[in-house]
């Protein structure tokens, strides 16, 4: 195994009774890198990372993230991966500074680290005037902005986003994205997905799912080329036209 | 006119979710009410469909006063609301029935309106609503919003959440039910959409921003703007947020758009500036602004 590979995906498959959601994807994504993971609704992208994350156990193939199984050893991957999604974010009726120290202590940070780590990312996301409120009354953009903070706390090898900036006005998202660099740049690796195919062009790869498998995975500009495509929005178009079966997902 | 609002307005305790909003959408129109999550665009939907009420102003939709006549609004409108509010332990078809009977019609009578969508979604109309993947839904409230051959169709939301693919789907059934000339008014927060409308409304914080055709919207872009390319995209965008005569620096795919301060400005200056950064490969070149670039110069 290479050191500089954190998520190792081979054959990786699921199954839920005679349908195949997953179906032998193989991968593999460097340290610090910004991983695209694309797909049309119900290509199996949500079951795919709910394996990479170790709730869910595959049926068949191997993988290993941050250095461990997803088969034997889920709990080791959980302390080592931070998650953000829409659905799943912050709790809206504690503070911004409450949020901050149940995940803190969620992750088993010490309480000292603890204190360190929520005033400097206080500091850093200027929320000095909002870390007494409660997260419910903040506008969304910025719940995301904290949230995704949030899921770098303990430090983490790897953070999945799962649809980070849906709904997020477009200068947000654009700051959002400049988190995301900023985090990649120091060294974390970023695995995400989006509806929005500008956004795939800020990932160094990017893999298309369409009906269970990886059918392309590049770098954009390569993707692009491949399909002769202009951007990538007309990549996903051409990839994903093939309709996929309405009872999956 | 078939929806005319004049100068509504709506609080939630301290929120002020709409300020004073005032727009007509024709008769026929396809009408894009365009702005991100807590912009007000569903506070107005719920208004228009006589769901709630303003504490400001007056609204009529289809000849009808939200507040007087809201009976006769209920029959003659659709509201596709942005979460799925179908009834999950009904099936398919038992759903549709129960909203074509509330309306005094059957499946029957209007199904040629439907019929192009329903189909796609008929060989599992005996399944429950609540099994259904996220287009089938969306497609089965798209029918139920249908069944009673509404004049006005309000969309709240309708694509977000779903891939590519399937919005361009969607745009391309709502083009074919505005020939059947019902006027639709629909929300994204997908800039890209607005495109596809007729005209669209910009909506931030409870405010309208501009109201326009997206032709004439992305005209009334204040400046000229470039495509910047650089090998390093991160330390390209940190780069250009440090120097001093930048007006807006935003990503936009593989490239950034940036706006200048000056009004004599040379990309020539630029140039020799991301050279003296260590960039490589570097390139700038005047592009045409999108509406994306319009709304965030306007929200700025």
């Amino acid at each position: 195994m290479s050191n500089n590979q954190v998520i190792q995906v081979e054959g990786l498959t699921k199954m839920f009774g005679d349908f195949t959601a997953v179906n032998a994807i193989t991968f593999e994504v460097d340290k610090g890198e910004i991983f695209g993971f694309l797909g049309a609704n119900g290509a199996g992208k949500t079951t795919a990372i709910k394996m990479l994350i170790g709730i869910s156990i595959p049926t068949a193939g191997k993988a290993s993230v941050a250095g461990f199984d997803v088969f034997t050893q889920t709990e080791d991957i959980k302390k080592n991966i931070g998650y953000m999604s829409q659905k799943f974010a912050l709790y809206d009726d504690l503070t911004v500074k409450e949020n901050i120290t149940f995940f803190g202590g969620i992750y088993g940070l010490s309480r000292k680290k603890i204190k360190k780590k929520s005033e400097a990312l206080i500091e850093e996301l200027g929320l000095e005037k909002v870390a007494h409120q409660l997260v419910g009354a903040l506008p969304l953009g910025w719940k995301q902005k904290i949230s995704f903070s949030v899921a770098l706390l303990h430090d983490p090898k790897i953070v999945f986003l799962d649809e980070p900036t849906g709904g997020v006005d477009p200068i947000t998202r654009r700051q959002f994205w400049e988190m995301i660099y900023k985090a990649a740049h120091q060294g974390a690796t970023v695995f995400v997905t989006t509806h929005y195919m500008d956004e795939a062009e800020y990932c160094d790869r990017v893999s298309i799912m369409v009906n269970g498998k990886i059918e392309a995975l590049d770098t954009p500009k390569k993707l692009k080329e491949q399909f002769k495509a202009t951007n990538m929005n007309d990549v996903f178009l051409k990839l994903a036209r093939s309709p996929s079966p309405p009872d999956s997902n | 006119m078939s929806i005319h609002i004049s100068n509504i307005s709506k609080s939630y305790k301290k929120v002020k979710a709409l300020q004073g909003i005032s727009f007509e959408v024709k008769e026929g129109e396809l009408f894009g009410l365009i702005g991100p999550d807590g912009a007000g665009k569903t506070t107005l939907f719920r208004i228009l469909t006589t769901l709630l009420f303003a504490d400001k102003g007056t609204a009529r939709v289809a000849g009808f006063d939200v507040i007087g006549d809201y009976k006769s609004i209920r029959k003659s409108v659709g509201y596709m609301p942005g979460k799925f509010s179908l009834y999950q332990d009904l099936t398919v078809e038992e759903n549709l029935n129960f909203f074509a009977t509330i309306f005094g019609t059957t499946i029957e009578e209007n199904y040629e309106l439907i019929k192009e969508i329903y189909v796609q979604i008929e060989p599992f109309k005996n399944r429950r609503a609540g099994k259904l993947s996220g287009g089938m839904k969306q497609k089965l409230a798209l029918c139920c919003a249908l069944i009673h051959k509404p004049k006005v169709l309000f969309l709240d939301e309708p694509t977000t959440g779903v891939d590519p693919v399937s919005r361009k789907e969607f745009w391309e059934m709502l083009k074919r039910l505005q020939k059947k000339g019902i006027t639709i008014l629909v929300s994204t927060p997908y800039m890209d959409e607005a495109a596809l409308c007729d005209r669209i409304a910009l909506i931030q914080d409870g405010k309208i921003l501009e109201i326009d055709t997206p032709e004439a919207i992305v005209k009334h872009y204040p400046k000229p703007i470039y495509n910047v390319y650089t090998k390093n995209m991160y330390q390209l965008i940190n780069s250009l947020n440090e120097y001093e005569f930048n007006h807006s620096v935003y990503p936009f795919g593989e490239f950034v758009h940036y706006t200048d301060r000056r009004t004599d400005f040379n990309p020539k200056d630029l140039f020799q500036y991301l050279k003296s950064k260590n960039l490589l490969d570097i390139t700038i070149e005047e592009t045409e602004a999108t509406i994306e670039d319009t709304f965030m110069e306007l929200a700025k």
